[in-house]
């Protein structure tokens, strides 16, 4: 449930924008999730859309583009893609993979109207 | 033909739809360029009474920005007033706060003059504060009511009102510990940097050896496992070396202690961990292996969970 959270965040940051980009409402925003973020996409979107009436994100449509993750094999030294800290190096098949990559979340842009 | 009004017009349909706008409705935004007036430059480009242009705005902003932002406040507070600052983390119910009241005691007669100070998080009550402060130590409660995990602005708050803050503006300074207990929670606080050194997640062994596969998170943002109630090994199955397996399949950096926070077994080498010898900078490693890219293998602190 800290989706909700990360939703309070997110719009405050819209607001805040809205005021200093002088913008009146929210059409699309885009987002960019890592796969080990640890935040569950249909959570952070429900939470989102419950949170958005009332604000300048109200009616806006999100587009959510995940993000592979990255680590580095500890055994054979390759850079891989990984979907979950689970997973087993694709190269050489041991579990020694120390994640470098993938945890961002962030807001790439919005579409924003003036009135 | 015009977009608009479905009209022959054969001239610029921008200055078509600009004489057409009926009068009452709002003003169609423009942009001027040179002497002329350019209805059609937005992203649709076209011009509709009473709707304005969209525009991109880029933001690439990290969602926990902020949160991150006050995390390395609270790092450089602590590091300023000389403390060593220890996320805790768990499911409900490991034996936090018995590690804790357990660990302040034994410090106590270990380092009598060493300042140690707790901030307690759970959605409700003091009762973990006050059984800390039944040992002497100072404690902050901090309820977060509805909310699952503690953020770096409720650890900056709770920490000014701490004596570790006002010890060490008194001049007292020197060496101290704050432990912070997260809300027993192993998904949520994985993600909040607190600006600890390091997260320290403690599982006991009546929870099951596969927690850290189900809750891989979290045991991948810890820099140290710590088994818990191990006197009761002999009464549940819990199979340790594949606890420690699943454990370093997740983070294969991931140091292991295994205690009894009841008993007092294995509590020395896990206050050997907490204070490491100093001009050792390579004891405690860096408190997120995803941002600082730690590929080093680490060695496990217990010989008992290397074997």
């Amino acid at each position: 449930m800290h989706e909700v959270s990360m939703a309070a965040g997110i719009l405050r940051m819209i607001e805040e924008a809205a005021e200093r980009e002088h913008f009146g409402r929210v059409s699309l925003m885009r987002l960019e999730i890592g796969a080990l973020a640890g935040v569950e996409l249909q959570a952070l979107s429900f939470a989102l859309m419950a949170m958005m009436p009332g604000t300048c994100m109200e009616g806006s449509e999100l587009a959510i583009d995940e993000i592979p993750g990255t680590a580095r094999c500890l055994h054979c030294a390759a850079s891989v893609e990984i979907k979950s800290h689970l997973d087993a190096c694709p190269s050489c098949g041991s579990y020694t993979l120390q994640a470098t990559g993938g945890s961002e979340v962030r807001i790439v842009d919005l579409v924003v109207f003036d009135d | 033909m015009c977009v608009i009004c479905g009209c022959n017009a054969e001239s610029d349909p921008e200055r078509t739809n600009a004489r057409k706008t009926p009068s009452g409705a709002s003003p169609i935004p423009a942009e001027s360029v040179g002497e002329d007036l350019h209805y059609g430059i937005g992203a649709a480009r076209a011009s509709v009474p009473g709707i304005s242009q969209a525009r991109v705005i880029q933001m690439e902003a990290d969602v926990l920005g902020e949160n991150k932002r006050l995390a390395s406040r609270n790092r450089a507070h602590f590091a300023a007033h000389g403390v060593s600052a220890f996320n805790l983390v768990s499911s409900p119910g490991s034996g936090k706060t018995t590690l804790l009241c357990t660990s302040i005691n034994a410090l106590k007669f270990r380092h009598p003059g060493l300042g140690v100070a707790v901030i307690e998080g759970d959605q409700q009550t003091s009762m973990d504060a006050d059984r800390i402060r039944a040992t002497g130590a100072p404690a902050i409660q901090v309820n977060t009511g509805r909310g699952c995990h503690l953020d770096a602005q409720m650890v900056g708050d709770a920490f000014s009102r701490l004596d570790l803050h006002a010890r060490a503006h008194q001049g007292h300074g020197g060496e101290a510990l704050l432990f912070i207990e997260n809300v027993g929670n192993l998904v949520c606080p994985a993600l909040w940097d607190l600006g600890e050194a390091a997260k320290v997640v403690v599982l006991s062994v009546t929870e099951g050896e596969d927690k850290p596969l189900k809750y891989p998170d979290m045991f991948a943002a810890a820099t140290l496992m710590v088994i818990n109630k191990i006197d009761l090994l002999p009464y549940v199955s819990f199979d340790l070396s594949r606890c420690i397996g699943y454990a370093r399949q997740v983070n294969p950096g991931i140091e292991v202690l295994l205690l009894s926070a009841t008993t007092g077994e294995g509590i020395e080498p896990w206050l050997d961990w907490l204070l490491p010898k100093h001009g050792d900078p390579e004891h405690r490693p860096a408190a997120n292996p995803l941002e600082h890219g730690t590929a080093t293998p680490r060695i496990a602190a217990s010989p008992a969970a290397t074997s």
